[in-house]
């Protein structure tokens, strides 16, 4: 029997809000609004004004939260900005208390919420690693056993002995993340950490990350990055406006997230002809993009091939029509556009009927990321286009970390919007040695 | 996973619920993060005198300066009888719990605030925030007790064997700034009025207690008996009863020090009934 670690049960966090509320509040406030409120009362009791509800001013961070983690689960915790996830983890990390709904949890539980919480500027490198580590519940004798370890992990060398005000802010973001990659939890919460410090030691993370979910770590992880939380964890958790929207394995959950995302679906169709997009000679009725497999999927694997399929109804006869497909990343840059090249329809009027239009995108060609695509139908002489829907379907593509993508064994951001495997040829040039030393054939 | 891991995580079982009511005080929790108290003392005294030019000679010049200034205010200019101690002397061995006092219910008062980063992103028991606040003054006590001795050796003052009761005097004063501290730090996380009003407090609680001047200065009746209500007035009295065999405190410390401890006590149940809020407000 699979032992539960983490246990939620209708979690929920109300805050008080208003804009006319500041974090803290001065003694005349409370003093000015004990008075006001006893005002009030007495209005209230002879019915003067009616007493304003308290819900006016609170929002509900979390609201019935409930969920299970077994121990050895690394779980996502996915969601746009103020769906709650960051509230889930600060109640599970008893910084703040639900207001409603409890949570259990077995085991020595340790939350990395941000890197390098506690450091002081004006200590050193090794101060702040005992500062630090004392911080995150480590014992003194546990810091000084993992010590050269955290050093040699950090690679911060020679500073060691410096104030870390004077280190870079990539070297002070490895120290602490060294330091919070060696804390012995066995339940490990950790906030989006993973976003900072360059790319090498970004690797060096999700290694460390992966290797905790290895040694039977529970780990839960929150992120707004579908493709972190995809590559780090099986399972994910969707939180939308305090509530759990879905909580399964990854991929699925990464579907309803673009969903709520980005208000874009890999299947479209369009049931009612009227209102479908195109005119008297053609109408759009369904876009999906589907794996090898056949089915709809939102997110695809970097490696393997995905189909765009465009269905679309001829009503008039004697058109040549292209289709063709655009395509956007999550920044609106235009990617590329392809059209139907096949010699079948090719200059060929087409019948009145109904056509399934499919392009196939190899594996390894596009950039990890969210994919717009366009779907639209032209007629080149004279060019006539008979629909174009701008932002008909999107995709999720995610690049794994096996070390057969474009990426190799590199783990850290990687620029560009393709990303395809090339030959890579080596000629090797051994020194040729003669009187004068060395040179090259 | 073997059993003996299963035996551990099950023993440490968290159960985490929404507050209610008055929640017991949980000391064995404070005793397990002592570690993390002792960071906490180690970097306040660590970071207090860095990118400082003399540095830790702050400690001492400080309470030098006050000492030389009050012994040629109310020593020479306004002769104030000093029961046969030396001025300088006299002053400083008052200054001493004074200083340790007076610091560490400042320092206490702003810890949460200045600490709020740590309390919105860890979990640890929030008491040891103003706890390392008050108890890192002790360092500079020790350092006060040294020059003070010093001192004594300059102007030939032998204690008597009531300096043994020194301790207890430190633990008097410290739990007063404990019972102080506590409530103005958990005052100033929703009313930052507390910061502001710090100064003045410290300034007439000074003037409320016989740093400057001797306590037999005050007339008796109804203000000796308010006089002596205050803790300060028996610590500093006890000190120099302790160091130089001079009047010992008023019986009536006795009601003061009990007043601490009632003050301390409920200063831990209202921080206690507080501590889960201050990341939401802080």
């Amino acid at each position: 029997m699979a032992e539960v670690a983490l246990r939620a049960q209708a979690l929920s966090k109300r805050y008080r809000i208003g804009a006319s509320r500041p974090g803290y509040r001065t003694l005349r406030d409370a003093l000015s609004e004990g008075l006001t409120r006893t005002l009030r009362t007495a209005y209230g009791l002879v019915r003067l004004r009616p007493r304003r509800s308290r819900t006016d001013d609170t929002i509900w961070a979390l609201k019935d939260v409930s969920f299970e983690v077994e121990r050895g689960e690394v779980v996502g915790i996915i969601g746009r900005n103020g769906s709650g996830k960051s509230t889930l983890l600060k109640v599970l990390s008893r910084i703040t208390r639900p207001t409603t709904g409890s949570a259990e949890i077995s085991g020595r539980a340790g939350s990395l919420l941000e890197v390098g919480t506690g450091f002081h500027p004006e200590l050193t490198g090794r101060d702040n690693i005992y500062l630090n580590g004392a911080i995150l519940g480590m014992k003194r004798a546990e810091i000084a056993r993992k010590f050269d370890e955290i050093v040699a992990f950090a690679e911060v060398g020679k500073l060691l002995d410096t104030p870390v005000k004077h280190y870079s802010s990539g070297m002070y973001v490895r120290l602490a993340f060294a330091v919070a990659a060696h804390l012995e939890a066995e339940i490990l919460l950790v906030d989006e950490v993973l976003a900072v410090g360059d790319a090498a030691f970004q690797r060096k993370c999700i290694r460390k990350m992966q290797e905790a979910g290895e040694q039977g770590r529970t780990v839960l992880f929150v992120s707004h990055s579908a493709t972190a939380i995809t590559r780090l964890c099986p399972r994910s958790i969707l939180l939308d406006a305090g509530y759990l929207q879905t909580d399964g394995p990854s991929h699925q959950v990464m579907n309803a997230y673009l969903g709520t995302g980005i208000g874009l679906v890999a299947a479209r169709e369009w049931s009612n002809p009227a209102q479908a997009p195109g005119n008297d000679v053609a109408r759009l009725r369904a876009v999906r993009v589907r794996g090898e497999d056949g089915s709809v999927r939102e997110a695809m694997d970097i490696r393997r091939p995905v189909a765009i399929e465009l269905e679309f109804d001829v009503l008039r006869p004697g058109f040549v029509l292209v289709p063709n497909c655009h395509f956007f990343n999550e920044e609106s840059v235009y990617l590329f556009v392809t059209s139907d090249l096949d010699e079948e329809w090719r200059n060929r009027p087409r019948p009145v009927g109904r056509y399934v239009a499919t392009v196939w995108l190899p594996g390894n060609f596009l950039a990890e990321g969210t994919l717009i695509v366009g779907a639209a139908l032209s007629t080149l002489t004279p060019l006539v286009v008979h629909f174009y829907e701008r932002d008909a379907v999107a995709f999720q593509v995610i690049d794994s970390l096996d070390g057969d993508s474009a990426r190799g064994d590199y783990a850290g951001p990687m620029p560009g919007v393709v990303r395809p495997i090339l030959q890579w040829t080596t000629r090797f040039l051994p020194p040729v040695h003669d009187g004068e030393g060395a040179r090259y054939a | 996973m073997s059993a003996q891991a299963q035996d551990a995580a099950t023993a440490t079982t968290i159960t985490i619920r929404p507050a209610s009511g008055w929640l017991a005080l949980n000391l064995a929790e404070l005793w397990e993060y002592r570690e993390l108290l002792y960071f906490l003392i180690w970097r306040d005294l660590k970071v207090r005198y860095r990118q400082t030019a003399i540095g830790v000679a702050w400690v001492v010049i400080q309470p030098l300066v006050t000492t030389a200034i009050f012994a040629v205010i109310f020593g020479r200019l306004a002769g104030l009888p000093s029961e046969g101690v030396p001025y300088p002397v006299f002053i400083f061995a008052a200054l001493l719990p004074w200083q340790m006092f007076s610091g560490a219910i400042s320092r206490a008062a702003v810890s949460l605030v200045s600490n709020a980063n740590l309390l919105t992103k860890v979990y640890f028991p929030r008491l040891l925030v103003p706890l390392a606040a008050v108890l890192s003054g002790l360092v500079d006590l020790t350092v006060f007790l040294v020059i003070l001795a010093g001192m004594m050796g300059w102007y030939r003052v032998t204690p008597s064997w009531a300096v043994l009761t020194l301790p207890l005097l430190v633990v008097v004063a410290v739990l007063a700034a404990l019972a102080i501290g506590i409530w103005l730090a958990a005052l100033n996380v929703r009313y930052r009025d507390v910061q502001q009003a710090i100064p003045f407090l410290i300034q007439i609680w000074f003037l409320a207690s016989p740093v400057a001047y001797s306590a037999s200065l005050v007339p008796s009746g109804i203000w000796r008996v308010l006089y002596n209500l205050n803790p300060m007035t028996g610590v500093i009295q006890g000190f120099r009863w302790a160091l130089f065999g001079k009047a010992a405190p008023d019986p009536l410390t006795w009601i003061s020090v009990t007043a601490v401890v009632v003050l301390l006590v409920a200063a831990l149940f209202y921080f206690r009934r507080l501590e889960d809020s201050f990341a939401d407000v802080v």
